[in-house]
């Protein structure tokens, strides 16, 4: 049991937390700009780029600068925005979707031609884990993450439940004509979703960086479960995507827990497999996804 | 003059023309009444008002300002409120969500009004922290009007609000509608059940094919023998008592 605990569900649950603040970026544009984000995975990438520099230049905490980087993030996601997106406001799906996929790429450029492609560390050293209530391990750092990530989604919750914006983007999310014909500024709940979605990336992006390590694909690898998150939640439901980004986290992990006999139930060479599975499963059986969202 | 003025207005969707000179009018504290057959383009005539489609020739009058294709979101901030026909609340947010949204852009405190439209529609005060999607259909029409008065508009647009629902339902919208305009606010309705509509309305429209086709006070058409025949099924009109 303990070993189910501190190997699988924990990191089932940290791995979950990760997905979570990034599926949030991914489900909002997706209804609210009406495509699917290729390149919120590379927004990810980005902020964890900044973060690092950050560290290098003031020796500091990667938490503690995170949220400068949360800041550039936003700004970049921003200019983006304004550069390439806004001109395609009203193109058709595809275009912007395609206009996404080429960002991906040549932001990834980007920060490989600035950083380099060589591994790095946001926190160097190893940590020891401290033991709770004998047999319970959690490593510090974990624990902070966890800590910070909660925090994260509070800050979410609270927006989207007691802010004028907050409740603006959940009723754009539910239908943007509506919204428009209700005199709601749609261009500012678009500015939100950039915002909140880019920071959030950042963070996720960060707490996986300082869980392992800076790479130049890491937000691309984890677009697929982001996207199992966001699908799994529902399109359009930022909690849905908590949910779902939690769920994905913990099935990826425990997957390959050995239920049966000693053996893992899966060979975690398959973990990535785990959400494509789910997100197919969803889109076959549930497309509206757990929380009754958009299906397109 | 007259609050909404359409003259001779042209337009429709992409290249396809379905509104061939349509005219209508509301004046000050009028209920105005469009009826017509599916598809003769009352909905269609509802958004030119509100800036939806794209008009060719004609012009939208509010209170003799040019508004034609104006977009949505600048028409609402001119105090023009328009409840659509489908899709018109947001059912994941609590009714009073709904409302709050309804004044979205209202600048000063918007608490006051609140509490009027609860009083207005009684059973959304009961559920105000409910989600809008979980109401009846008849709940859903009410929060649908009551977050279009949120901003105490100029003018209300309802395109069939009355569509689906029971008689009782009816009957209870029918009187809410009746009591907005006795409190002030002009309204131009697009209705299916044409014969309790008619009766409350000052006057009415009938489109047919995306031109006019019959106009007159509501009693008026309710007399007439040919609207009869064509759109009230014939039978005698619903006696306003019961309405
Ligand atoms: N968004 C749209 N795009 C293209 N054509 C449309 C659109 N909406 C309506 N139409 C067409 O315009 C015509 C008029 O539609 P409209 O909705 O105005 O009719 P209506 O009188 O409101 O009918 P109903 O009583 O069914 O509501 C119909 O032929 C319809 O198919
Ligand atoms: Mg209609």
């Amino acid at each position: 049991m303990a070993d189910f605990i501190n190997f699988y569900f924990i990191p089932g649950l940290l791995l979950g937390s990760i997905y979570a603040l990034g599926a949030i970026g991914i489900t909002m544009t997706f209804v609210i700009l009406r495509f699917a984000n290729f390149a919120h995975g590379e927004s990810m990438t980005l902020g964890v780029y900044f973060a690092w520099s950050l560290v290098q230049i003031t020796g500091w905490h990667p938490l503690v600068v995170m949220p400068i980087a949360m800041i550039l993030t936003v700004l970049y996601a921003l200019s983006i925005d304004r550069l390439f997106y806004k001109p395609l406001r009203n193109a058709p799906v595809v275009m912007l979707v395609v206009a996404s996929f080429g960002l991906m790429l040549m932001t990834r450029s980007v920060i490989q031609f600035f950083w380099g492609v060589q591994l790095k560390s946001v926190l160097p050293g190893i940590q020891k884990p401290i033991l709770v209530m004998d047999y319970l391990r959690i490593s510090p750092k974990h624990m902070m993450i966890m800590a910070s990530a909660l925090v994260l989604m509070f800050a979410v919750h609270y927006l989207l439940t007691y802010t004028k914006i907050g409740k603006a983007m959940r009723a754009m999310s539910d239908s943007p004509e509506l919204a428009k014909l209700t005199g709601i500024d749609t261009e500012k709940v678009v500015v939100a979703t950039w915002v909140v979605g880019a920071a959030l990336a950042c963070a996720a992006g960060v707490f996986l960086a300082i869980d392992t390590h800076v790479e130049t694909r890491m937000g691309f690898k984890l677009l697929l479960p982001m996207f199992a998150a966001a699908i799994l939640g529902g399109v359009g439901r930022p909690y849905g995507a908590l949910v779902g980004g939690l769920i994905i986290g913990l099935a990826e992990e425990i997957s390959s827990y050995p239920f049966i006999g000693t053996e893992p139930l899966l060979n975690p060479g398959y973990k990535a497999g785990v959400a494509f599975a789910i997100m197919i499963g969803i889109l076959i059986w549930r497309p509206s996804g757990l929380f009754k969202g958009k299906v397109f | 003059m007259s609050v909404i003025e359409l003259q001779s207005v042209y337009g429709g969707y992409g290249d396809t023309e379905i509104l061939h000179g349509v005219s209508l009018k509301v004046d000050p504290g009028e209920i105005v009444v469009v009826i017509g057959p599916n598809g003769a383009g009352k909905s269609t005539a509802m958004k030119s008002v509100f800036g939806l489609l794209s008009l060719t020739k004609g012009q939208v009058l509010l209170d003799g300002e040019d508004i034609t294709n104006t977009p949505p979101e600048k028409v609402v901030r001119k105090g023009v409120c328009y409840v659509p026909q489908t899709e018109n609340i947001f059912p994941s947010l609590t009714v009073e969500e709904n409302l709050e949204m309804g004044a979205y852009v209202r600048e000063d405190d918007f608490k006051p009004r609140l509490n009027e439209i609860y009083e207005l529609f009684p059973p959304l005060a009961e559920k105000r922290k409910q989600s809008a999607g979980t109401l009846s259909g008849g709940q859903r029409q009410m929060v649908a009007m009551g977050k279009a008065l949120m901003l105490e508009p100029r003018i209300l647009l309802l395109d069939e609000p009355t569509a689906g629902l029971s008689p009782k339902f009816r009957g209870e919208i029918f009187s809410i509608v009746k009591k907005i305009n006795s409190i002030g606010t002009p309204i131009l309705m697009v209705e299916q059940n044409a014969k309790q509509a008619l009766s409350i309305a000052d006057h009415g429209y009938v489109l047919v094919d995306g031109q006019n086709k019959f106009f007159g006070s509501g009693q008026d058409l309710l007399d007439d023998p040919e609207v009869a025949e064509m759109f009230l099924g014939g039978g005698k009109a619903v006696p306003e008592a019961s309405v």
